[in-house]
């Protein structure tokens, strides 16, 4: 019982930080229909600067970890906001494009980020009671896990207050349905693009400076293997469906923490989760009916 | 006589490369309704599309004077061009408040007007859009455009698919809105032509074959047969009309004297 519950939270934790970039993907993708591979290099420099700046402010210490996430957000809306506004825009259906610049931009900036942070992994320090663990019914939980779950079911909030309760968040859910005829009303959808691309960039960001705190350091790798897992619980949940992102992070995360544990196959166990989503429900468990 | 509302000169549109509307030139007076009509797939939706910047296109479109042509399609709108598109395009799973709410450019939006006009869409303000039936979604459709003072209204197709009862709703929203603002209107049937109608622009093979009053074309059962392949059955019995009670998707077609193919190419 006790080794159940620890992978649920565990998965469930993992599922935070996988939903924490599959939101932002998922947006963009049903708003402006990009695919968009750039989004790890945005985890990644957040991850990056966050860590920079946090440690210099109180490395190790709540309030460190507090800017490094707040800095983290900051820097991954900006980047994305620049890349949607610099490459993207003048890409609007051009998917094979989009695709190249984007998948492009990710390599070159894993190469820069190795150029500045080096190849190595960079070891990060958190506040003591992250490194701890609290025992739940005989299970001892790490403590990470619940700031992550935590924080992703805010962003969840936060994201689905802002698409229901502002302007904004209005022309995002038309744009998603058809993006023409909100553009027929008056309205300048290219500045729904950025802002989705921003508030994705933002997810991304927390995603990576959480993601330094669960596995321990930051590389310049962190986004690129973030964004595998990230695409596929796109994929399961279906594209441009931010619920059914939230609901296929904690699926297939959970799933891979079981395999994991029982027979050591969880990326594999995950892949094949992915072939029977589309062998079987090809929009995912939530996406629209093409 | 005023100055036109929009004028039309040398207006080329094409789709995926296709041209679709070709060298169309044509006016829409400041008040009053102007129909264009043509057969099936002759360019009418693609001309409205032309103007809106909907598709690409070339050639001069003037709005009260001043060039719209290069302006982008949110632009346009926002100079006071309203727009009612063909197959109504509501947001389906927004509510129909939120759908009116998008639409709402003006400071002061005219809600009371859409509530006068439209009471029902009024009462059903929290329903979610997908699920009206055709005849409501067509009203959300209408009241989105009506909502704010325009210079000039697009109306494409309105009563496509719609019950009798309905079409008479629809003509009659579109007969207020046209006592304050002019309408280029699209529309097969030819009752609601003939009740609205000022002047009429034929469209055919993507260019204008025929311009003057409405009057000049509905009273001759030639030229309407000629440039529209139809006679106008204004005393004929109505067709079978869809129950509009049904879901939107449910509807086929069934205007009254509508412009259908015809195997007769106009001269």
């Amino acid at each position: 019982m006790s080794t159940v519950l620890l992978l649920v939270i565990t998965g469930l934790g993992l599922g935070a930080l996988y939903f924490l970039v599959a939101s932002g993907l998922s947006l963009i993708y049903g708003l402006m229909g990009v695919l968009n591979f750039a989004h790890g290099s945005f985890l990644t420099i957040a991850a990056f600067i966050g860590w920079e700046v946090g440690r210099r402010v109180s490395d190790g210490t709540w309030w460190g970890l507090l800017i490094s996430a707040l800095v983290g957000m900051i820097v991954g809306a900006v980047v994305a906001a620049a890349t949607e506004y610099f490459l993207i825009r003048r890409l609007y259906e051009r998917h094979i494009e989009q695709a190249l610049i984007t998948v492009g931009l990710g390599l070159a900036t894993v190469a820069l980020f190795e150029g500045i942070w080096g190849t190595d992994p960079i070891y990060t320090a958190k506040p003591e009671w992250l490194s701890q663990t609290t025992e739940i019914l005989g299970a001892k939980i790490p403590n990470d896990r619940f700031l992550l779950i935590a924080c992703a079911a805010l962003v969840l909030v936060g994201i689905v207050l802002f698409l229901q309760r502002t302007r904004y968040g209005l022309i995002i859910r038309a744009g998603v349905e058809n993006r023409s005829m909100v553009t027929a009303l008056g309205i300048d959808v290219r500045r729904s693009f950025t802002i989705v691309f921003a508030i994705g960039g933002a997810a991304a960001g927390l995603g990576g400076v959480l993601a330094s705190v669960y596995y321990g350091y930051v590389s310049a790798h962190l986004g690129s293997v973030l964004l595998i897992f990230a695409f596929i619980v796109t994929v399961i949940g279906g594209l441009g469906s931010l619920t059914g992102a939230a609901i296929a992070s904690v699926l297939v995360a959970v799933l891979q923490q079981f395999a994991n544990y029982y027979w050591g196959a969880g990326d594999f166990v995950v892949v094949i989760a992915l072939a029977a989503v589309l062998l079987i429900r090809p929009r995912g468990l939530m996406g629209k009916v093409a | 006589m005023s100055e036109p509302i929009l004028v039309i000169e040398g207006l080329n549109g094409r789709i995926a490369g296709q041209q679709v509307v070709e060298d169309v030139s044509f006016e829409v007076p400041a008040s009053g309704v102007t129909a264009l009509l043509g057969r099936n797939g002759v360019g009418k939706t693609s001309t409205i599309k032309s103007i809106l910047g909907l598709i690409d296109r070339s050639g001069s479109v003037r709005l009260g004077g001043a060039r719209i042509d290069r302006l982008p399609t949110h632009r346009i709108v926002q100079h006071g061009v309203g727009y009612v598109p063909e197959d109504r395009e509501i947001f389906g799973s927004l509510s129909v408040a939120e759908n009116l709410r998008l639409a709402e450019r003006d400071q002061r939006p005219r809600r009371e007007l859409i509530e006068r006009l439209f009471p029902d869409i009024h009462a059903r303000r929290a329903q979610r859009a997908g699920t009206l039936s055709g005849g409501q979604q067509q009203m959300v459709s209408l009241a989105r455009a009506l909502v704010n003072e325009n210079r000039l209204l697009l109306v494409d197709e309105p009563t496509k698919g719609l019950a009798p009862k309905i079409v008479d709703e629809v003509a009659v929203a579109l007969a207020e809105a046209a006592a304050t603002v002019p309408i280029l209107l699209v529309e097969q049937n030819l009752h609601v032509i003939r009740k609205l109608a000022d002047r009429v622009v034929v469209l055919s093979g993507g260019r204008v074959v025929f311009t003057g009053s409405a009057s000049d074309l509905l009273d001759d059962d030639a030229r309407i047969q000629r440039y529209l392949g139809v006679h106008d059955a204004a005393d004929d019995a109505p067709a079978a009309a869809p129950n509009d009670d049904a879901p939107a998707a449910a509807h086929p077609a069934a205007p009254m004297a509508s412009i259908a193919e015809s195997t007769e190419e106009p001269r």
